[in-house]
């Protein structure tokens, strides 16, 4: 009998992902939406390996998804607007600079990892910023021009294109993600989350752990910006911004940490209640925002997949 | 000559803008080391005093001098009441709870704010006594910075009486050094963690009052800030008072020199201070427990 998880899917999992492609069928007219909390989905997911499963504290997770959106969006904009060929790109400088900083983050302890990382996206941001003959600067990235997928499928103003592709994205990054979590690797990040001390015991070593899961994390988060350039066809400055990663962080907790779900399913609710509440009133929208962080520290824990999983008992297993 | 005297000038607006950052992180730094907790809200108490002496003074026509004791009090009376009422429940939560939870409350402050006062900057009316320029051996100096950094200077005096001199003082450093150790002592280490927080948190008040005019008022200024907070914080280590100072001018002069000479890089010599000062202390940060 194999110790290892099974990579068998459960009827939890089945219906989860049909809820996206019911949406399609049933909200045309909510289809940028749906991109968007697909795409931050994608987002949160990447967090969820560092927070979740490596519990790093990061405030600057935004970096990669930045770098991502620029190199998707600055290729595009130089006549490179193949989109798969966009993503690889991204997907590879975003893993490049997550695999060469995760060498400052792996060193101190919380609050060390967290002013660091928030210290990088800040450089990211200012980077982007000064750099404004070739980011745009605040102005944004603008002539981002997409070809079509396999040549056959263009972005369209109906944004079904968009919502597909990025659907389909999640789809194979996510099963990634999970066989990831399920393998050898996954769990030798569960013991380091359990007992970090203990792990060079047994011969395995912390730091080879955290650097490659937040290589993989930073990977993640670079193809996330790369969809979000490419279907918005549009890179703004704030893909950078300290509320973009703290929103992401938000979203993941409000999901669930440590499920790989929870980045997802936080998405959709944030999103939908932000696309509600911030046509409101912007400003409204983050006093409830600061609100429902403060209650979910003090009362609700595990977030969305937590209540879940205590409702039924019968969902993925958190890995514990 | 110019340039001696420019740099001079920036030596000197440096120092000042350090003196507040000392001001307004003086109270993170002791509660952080006390407790171990991140209270990335900490931004808010010095805005919140910023508010309180803006209303003081344009509504209540209260003068600029009792409007910083006022600032004070409020930021130390609001701080009081949060520890005691929702801080108090999170001493012992992760790091990540902490982070979670502090935030939730820095962009409940600022949604706060912008309804109260609107997005805008606040202005602030200076007593003409404190505007102007002093001439010191040739020198031009702004008299608003003299001010500022004698009253750092008074505020460091004080509290390193406190610290070192006093019953209170002792009971604050064997809580940092040791806090199991301290309880066991009978010293009743959630009280002076209490008297701390409201302590800092009426600094911040004051320094967010003082620093109208230097670091200006809006209702982004917890965010805003919240690096330098943490970064004197983490240089200057926990539990002194000498520590953060340094931090603080250090910080200061950096940061203003970096502007002046390279604006084209601006604030990225700040943050890279910080990287490298970081690295340089692997295992954190001075004189705090891992």
């Amino acid at each position: 009998m194999s110790v290892l998880p099974t990579l068998k899917w459960n009827r939890f999992e089945v219906t989860f992902w049909l809820l996206p492609i019911a949406a399609f069928f049933l909200f045309p007219t909510y289809l940028t939406l749906g991109s968007q909390i697909l795409i931050a989905g994608l987002f949160a997911l990447s967090l969820d390996l560092i927070l979740g499963y490596a519990r790093i504290i990061s405030l600057g997770h935004a970096a990669f998804f930045g770098l991502g959106a620029y190199t998707a969006g600055l290729l595009a904009r130089h006549g490179l607007g193949e989109p798969l060929s966009g993503l690889f790109a991204a997907a590879a400088i975003a893993a490049l600079v997550g695999w060469m900083t995760s060498f400052l983050i792996v060193r101190g302890q919380d609050l060390t990892r967290l002013m660091v990382t928030l210290g990088i996206g800040l450089m990211f941001y200012e980077a982007a910023n000064q750099a404004s003959s070739i980011t745009g600067g605040v102005d944004g990235l603008s002539g981002v021009e997409m070809k079509k997928i396999f040549g056959l499928f263009g972005f369209g103003l109906d944004g079904k294109t968009a919502y597909l592709y990025s659907l389909a994205v999640l789809f194979i990054v996510f099963n990634g993600a999970r066989a990831l979590v399920r393998s050898p690797f996954g769990l030798s990040l569960k013991g380091v989350r359990e007992g970090e001390r203990r792990m060079p015991a047994i011969g395995a070593s912390v730091r080879h752990k955290l650097v490659a899961v937040y290589t993989v994390g930073a990977c993640i988060a670079g193809i996330a910006g790369a969809l979000l350039a490419q279907t918005t066809q549009f890179v703004g400055i704030d893909v950078f911004g300290f509320q973009r990663s703290a929103d992401i962080m938000i979203m993941l907790v409000l999901g669930g940490t440590g499920y790989l779900y929870g980045g997802p399913l936080g998405a959709a609710v944030f999103m939908i209640l932000q696309d509600y509440l911030a046509n409101l009133n912007p400003v409204y929208w983050q006093f409830w925002l600061g609100l429902l962080l403060v209650l979910l520290v003090l009362f609700a824990r595990g977030g969305l997949m937590g209540a879940l999983v205590a409702l039924s008992g019968r969902l993925p297993g958190r890995a514990r | 000559m110019a340039t001696i005297g420019s740099f001079i000038g920036v030596v000197f607006d440096g120092l000042a803008y350090g003196s507040l950052l000392f001001l307004i992180s003086i109270g993170l730094s002791v509660t952080l080391g006390l407790m171990n907790f991140i209270n990335l809200a900490h931004g808010a108490f010095a805005m919140l005093g910023g508010y309180a002496a803006v209303v003081a003074m344009s509504r209540l026509g209260i003068p600029f001098l009792p409007a910083l004791a006022i600032a004070f009090a409020v930021s130390g009376a609001a701080g009081a009441l949060l520890e005691r009422l929702l801080y108090r429940r999170m001493y012992r939560a992760t790091a990540l709870d902490q982070v979670l939870f502090t935030i939730g409350l820095t962009l409940m402050s600022i949604a706060a704010a912008t309804y109260f006062f609107g997005p805008a900057q606040q202005p602030v009316r200076l007593p003409t006594l404190l505007t102007g320029q002093v001439h010191v051996l040739g020198l031009e100096l702004g008299t608003y910075r003299l001010f500022l950094m004698a009253m750092v200077v008074l505020a460091t005096l004080t509290l390193t009486y406190l610290v070192e001199h006093t019953r209170f003082g002792a009971q604050v450093r064997a809580a940092v050094d040791n806090p199991q150790a301290a309880v066991g002592l009978g010293i009743n280490v959630e009280r002076v963690f209490s008297v701390t927080f409201t302590l800092g948190s009426a600094l911040a008040g004051l320094g967010g009052a003082l620093g109208i005019d230097v670091l200006g008022l809006d209702p982004t200024f917890p965010l805003k800030y919240m690096v330098y907070f943490l970064l004197v914080v983490a240089v200057g280590g926990a539990g002194t008072v000498r520590g953060p100072l340094v931090a603080a001018l250090i910080l200061g002069v950096c940061d203003v020199a970096g502007k002046y000479y390279v604006p084209q890089i601006g604030s990225f010599v700040i943050y890279a201070v910080m990287i490298a000062l970081l690295l340089l202390f692997p295992a954190g940060l001075a004189g705090r427990r891992a």
